[in-house]
């Protein structure tokens, strides 16, 4: 009776199928929403509302500024409290789009009398745009592939680990929302290529604008997008659509991008952007021959006319180049680039990138770790992407490769390649499992050959066996669905294990496991920040190695020499060298630079292992790239880097072993331990 | 700190060359004081100096005010002054407590002084006596010497007095005891009959010193206590009629003791904990209402872990330690908030208002405040605002913008200067408020999503294309 009743209520709400679709892919899109911020709410669950790490501490400051002071003072920002004594132009040396960003959503909250502190608006800009950034996956998806490939992108990206581990909430760094910039300009211009409007493509334009204010990997859009057009070009794809497409990104998106003080003319002055600069001619010169050929009837008049203006074209740009080459007018790559293209040279000629941990060669175990099982995927979803190519997945099959190159180089790089090794994992996912569903509902009685394989081998069988002319057997399609299920749960507890262990420490707070079980908090950092802020004159300097400078100029307030922006080397190598000279020496140096207090981080007594001793054959280096004085093997023992009773006589008698081990003799770290 | 003792040394000769010309002088000389005796306490840096005078009325006409006198310097510092009246003898004796008020006497002596007069409650009349007790509390009066220490040494101070009690009237006999933290006691000026047992000083009997004796007295002494001083205390409270009380404290807290010197050990600190930073202070005990909740400790960069809250029925205590112990000069600012259940401090009077019954104070034990400033923050809508408190305070009025308000929030603040855990006080603040202002809020929220409905569907619904 009941029963009856409901279901005649319910008639008028019954869906049509279409209807019911929309509204399933409605709703996992805001459950995938909500998921990708709430996962990256673990840190503040863990520890606390707060900024984490190093940079984010500067952009925290910086946006503090930037509410109190209004954009005009803060475009304008000359920082005395960090170099001294050179100070910094904080307006025209910083990306200001997350500043920025944080701030309209600050003042919008505010507008809407909602009394928000700006941190609550730091600590959660980066999931919100990680949030944001599950969407664009989905519509970039879609996109390129189909609805389910789309929302499959969505969820794998809404949790993958090499994209958490940069958007936690409290990490506030370019990269939270840069990858949403990254990953919208991809697919607002994909969209412009595959529909060639003008709109699309002044959209992507703007998104272009918007991640060059947002971080400096814009570079790799300005020198990709060049490339996909150049391959489109080579194997004959070029179309008007392309062409329309392209020059309005690239022209506009120049302009707008020459808006952003820290880039200015770079767009036209320097080698790392000549790329798109010349595929714009080259696609000028396409354009040309295309009409000529249009207007020429006659086809060895075309070749030879083709062979000419080709001729001349090339010349023209060699020696367009080389003259701006050699007149310094474009200015060659830097150094970041460079390591970028050589990974060994950062090691060999620049100390200061190579210092930098996330710098490094990514290790085999972070890839596992970041990407777990979409890195089996992604050759799977290349495979798909190469079955039905078109512009859009000759797109992201660039976009996973060259990315995967970068990420393998540098280990913060795995951030770029997340995006497109969500995607592309997704195709494979979401073909295979449509490949196996049609295969399930299909009414085709075929006789059981063989029996049902393992879970184990179904992954392996699934990518070789994607071929639907061949009959397969239900059970085994079932299998191996069940397999695919399997694989991706492990994934989800993969990733959300890895999200709640690794990925949200602040690194400002240590949190260990005390001896009964009960969480013990190393709480230093602050404790010395907030004396140097509530102690010490307002004026007093700070010396410390470059990694403190952001933390102290935010949380202590105080005048810094070096900091986290590592623009002048020399400056850096100066303090490197007050760390690793003798104490008299040492005292002559700080002195010049009208230092008041000198930091160090020793991590002996509780076990920390990322102290400056550590770090210290770093500063030997920096220090010794720019003073001779400073030889790297004096502080060696048989080029071993030792802090014993057994260490070098230069090292024990250094600045940074005197301030680290000062009175360490007397200490006990351990019960059942010698002292010191 | 030679030339400021010379300096009171000289004060005080030039005191006793003109008590010739003053006595004499000046106010009623009606009363005669028969006994007097104070003892002051100077066990931590808040200094009660508790009076006992026996009051007699030696003059033809009955009179009821009895002028109390204090040093300009005393006054400087003086945080609080309260006296009773004892009634009855022996063990059945009751207090009355007395007003106080500063005052200025036309023919004031020319010493530096000024007056504080006692009104009593029914005149004294002649011949008659009665026995008042005085309670001065002092701040910020003991002078650490020396001014600057290392981490292992013990803080000493001065605490300048004079032996005899300066007033305007004849007394009789007195006695000062006075009571110092520890037996370890650098020096101090004898005025026989002077004495000392264990950690008491006693100064007197002294017998008939004529109006406006004085004599100086120093005692230098080891005072390790917490010299915990809040420079800035800004207490907001407001009042949500959702069930709530929010509480936020920002302290602005600083060791006022003698300066730390030289260099901070810290495992020194940790592992010789008896010879070490005896004058510093790492823990600090806020006594919250009971039925607290949601309690928080943190400053300007993040959280403090090391806190811990203790409840039971009848009082919270939370036990904070700054993020790093205070020695002298060091500073620390830190915000504590909590809530606390509404219906346990907002009542409504009689005349259909409300008004909430609160604590003027500062939760943090034994603590000097020099600014208190309490802002209670009444819910959007509230209307002429009344507070009630029991000592003088400046009041204004502010206005606060909170989450989703409109037209803001009126904001009762309440400031007094140079405030001691004795004015811990209950304080009202009363208001009227219609309930039907509990619903704005809501309803504007319910009809914010409502537009975002409408215009959802609506935009669905409109074909906005040019092409048909």
């Amino acid at each position: 009776m009941s029963n009856s009743s409901t279901s005649d209520l319910l008639k008028p709400f019954k869906l049509k199928t279409k209807q019911q679709e929309l509204l399933i892919r409605v709703s996992i899109l805001c459950l995938v929403y909500i998921l990708a911020f709430i996962t990256r709410l673990f840190s503040v669950l863990r520890y606390e509302s707060m900024i984490h790490e190093f940079d984010p501490y500067f952009n925290y400051r910086t946006t503090l500024y930037l509410t109190q002071h209004g954009f005009y003072d803060f475009w304008n920002w000359f920082d005395y409290e960090s170099w001294y004594p050179l100070g910094r132009i904080v307006g025209g040396t910083l990306y200001p789009g997350l500043m920025v960003t944080a701030a309209l959503i600050y003042r919008l909250l505010h507008f809407l009398r909602f009394a928000v502190h700006i941190r609550e608006v730091c600590v959660l800009t980066a999931p919100f745009f990680a949030s944001n950034t599950t969407l664009v996956a989905y519509f970039f998806g879609k996109e390129i592939w189909d609805s389910g490939a789309g929302l499959v992108a969505a969820i794998l990206i809404a949790v993958c680990p090499g994209y958490i581990s940069r958007s936690v909430a409290g990490s506030y760094d370019n990269e939270g929302v840069a990858i949403f910039a990254l990953l919208f300009t991809f697919y607002l211009f994909v969209k412009a290529v595959n529909k060639g409007s003008l709109a699309w493509g002044l959209a992507s334009a703007f998104g272009y604008f918007y991640m060059v204010s947002a971080w400096g990997g814009y570079v790799f859009i300005i020198n990709l997008i060049p490339l996909y057009v150049l391959v489109l070009l080579i194997t004959g794809r070029y179309s008007m659509r392309l062409y329309v497409a392209y020059n309005c990104m690239y022209i506009l998106g120049m302009l707008l991008a020459m808006q952003i003080r820290f880039v200015g003319f770079q767009h036209v002055q320097s080698g790392e952007h000549m790329a798109a600069m010349g595929v714009f001619f080259l696609m000028q010169v396409f354009y040309f021959l295309d009409w000529v050929k249009h207007m020429l009837s006659d086809t060895k008049l075309f070749q030879e006319f083709l062979s000419i203006t080709v001729t001349c074209a090339v010349a023209a740009g060699g020696i367009a180049l080389g003259v701006g080459m050699a007149s310094g007018y474009i200015s060659p790559w830097t150094g970041r680039f460079y390591s970028l293209l050589d990974p060994t040279y950062a090691k060999d000629h620049i100390p200061i990138i190579a210092s930098v941990s996330e710098h490094q060669p990514t290790a085999w175990s972070s890839f596992m770790f970041d990407f777990h099982i979409l890195l089996f995927l992604f050759p799977a979803g290349l495979y798909f992407c190469f079955k039905r190519l078109s512009d859009a997945t000759i797109f992201i099959v660039m976009y996973g490769l060259t990315s995967m190159y970068f990420a393998g180089v540098m280990v913060r790089l795995i951030l770029v390649a997340t995006p497109a090794v969500c995607l592309i994992s997704a195709i494979a996912v979401s073909a295979t499992v449509k490949n196996l569903t049609v295969l399930l509902r299909s009414k085709n009685k075929v006789a059981q050959i063989g029996s049902t394989k393992g879970t184990s081998s179904a992954k392996a069988s699934s990518k070789a066996s994607l071929d639907q002319s061949q009959p397969f057997q239900k059970n085994g399609a079932m299998a191996l669905l069940f397999g695919a299920f399997y694989l991706l749960s492990r994934y989800a507890t993969h990733c959300t294990w890895v999200t709640s262990e690794a990925y949200s420490s602040p690194s400002i707070v240590l949190a260990a496991r005390g001896a009964h079980g009960n969480r013990v908090i190393f709480d230093d950092y602050r404790e010395a920040y907030f004396w140097l802020r509530q102690n010490t004159p307002p004026d007093a300097k700070v010396m410390s190695w470059w990694d403190y400078g952001y933390q102290i100029t935010a949380m202590g307030n105080r005048t810094v020499i070096v900091d986290n922006n590592t623009w002048n080397n020399t400056h850096i190598a100066t303090v490197g060298r007050a760390m690793s000279s003798y104490e008299d020496e040492a005292y002559e140096i700080i002195r010049s630079l009208d230092v008041d207090y000198v930091l160090v981080v020793f991590g002996g007594v509780t076990g920390y292992s990322s102290d400056d001793i550590n770090k210290f054959l770093w500063m030997v280096r920096i220090g010794g790239g720019v003073f001779p004085v400073i030889k790297e093997p004096d502080y060696l023992v048989n080029g071993e880097y030792r802090v014993d009773k057994g260490a070098a006589p230069k090292m024990l008698n250094c600045l940074m072993y005197k301030l680290s081990y000062y009175r360490f003799g007397e200490m006990m770290t351990e019960y059942g331990k010698p002292p010191g | 700190m030679e030339a400021r003792i010379r300096a009171r040394v000289n004060l005080a000769l030039t005191f006793f060359a003109l008590l010739f010309f003053v006595a004499g002088s000046s106010p009623p000389r009606q009363f005669v004081i028969s006994n007097a005796e104070r003892r002051i306490d100077l066990s931590s840096h808040i200094i009660n100096v508790h009076l006992t005078l026996k009051v007699e009325n030696a003059g033809t006409r009955s009179a009821s005010e009895v002028v109390l006198a204090l040093t300009p310097t005393e006054v400087d510092h003086l945080a609080m002054v309260d006296a009773s009246a004892i009634k009855g003898k022996r063990k059945k004796t009751t207090s009355v407590r007395l007003e106080v008020k500063p005052t200025e006497l036309p023919d004031a002596p020319p010493i530096d002084t000024k007056y504080f007069t006692i009104y009593l409650a029914n005149p004294l009349n002649s011949g008659e006596s009665t026995t008042l007790e005085v309670l001065y509390v002092f701040t910020h009066f003991l002078e650490p010497f020396p001014a600057e220490i290392a981490q292992s040494e013990s803080q000493l101070v001065f605490y300048h007095d004079t032996a005899l009690i300066l007033s305007p009237y004849h007394i009789k006999q007195q006695t000062t005891f006075i009571k110092t933290p520890s037996t370890k006691v650098e020096s101090f000026i004898r005025m026989e009959p002077t004495n000392r047992v264990g950690t008491e000083i006693k100064y007197g009997p002294y017998e008939d010193r004529p109006p406006y004796s004085i004599s100086p007295i120093h005692v230098h002494f080891e005072n390790n206590s917490p010299f915990a001083v809040v420079e800035e205390l800004v207490q907001e409270i407001e009042i949500s009629h959702w069930g709530n009380i929010q509480v936020t404290e920002h302290y602005k807290l600083i060791h006022a003791g003698a300066r730390h010197k030289g260099v901070f050990s810290r495992v020194d600190y940790q592992s010789r904990q008896s010879s070490n930073g005896a004058s510093s202070f790492r823990y600090l005990l806020a006594r919250l209402p009971p039925r607290v909740h949601s309690v928080y400790y943190r400053d300007e960069i993040g959280n403090i872990s090391s806190s811990h809250l203790r409840t039971d029925s009848l009082k919270s205590e939370l036990q904070i330690e700054p993020r790093y112990p205070l020695f002298g000069g060091w500073k620390a600012t830190f915000v504590i908030g909590y809530g606390l259940p509404l219906q346990d401090f907002l009542f409504e009077s009689s005349d259909d208002k409300r008004y909430l019954n609160f604590t003027f104070g500062c939760p943090l034990i034994g603590m000097v405040v020099d600014k208190l400033t309490i802002k209670v923050v009444l819910p959007e809508g509230s209307t002429d605002p009344s507070p009630v408190v029991p000592f003088p305070v400046e009041h204004h009025l502010e206005a606060k913008y909170s989450s989703l308000d409109v037209v803001g929030r009126t904001v009762v603040v309440l400031e007094k200067k140079n405030f001691v855990p004795m004015h811990n006080s209950h304080f009202q603040v009363y208001y009227s408020f219609k309930p039907i202002f509990m619903l704005a809020e809501p309803l504007m929220l319910a009809s914010a999503f409502f537009m975002l409905f409408v215009a959802c569907v609506a935009y669905i619904h409109i074909d906005l294309s040019i092409r048909k």
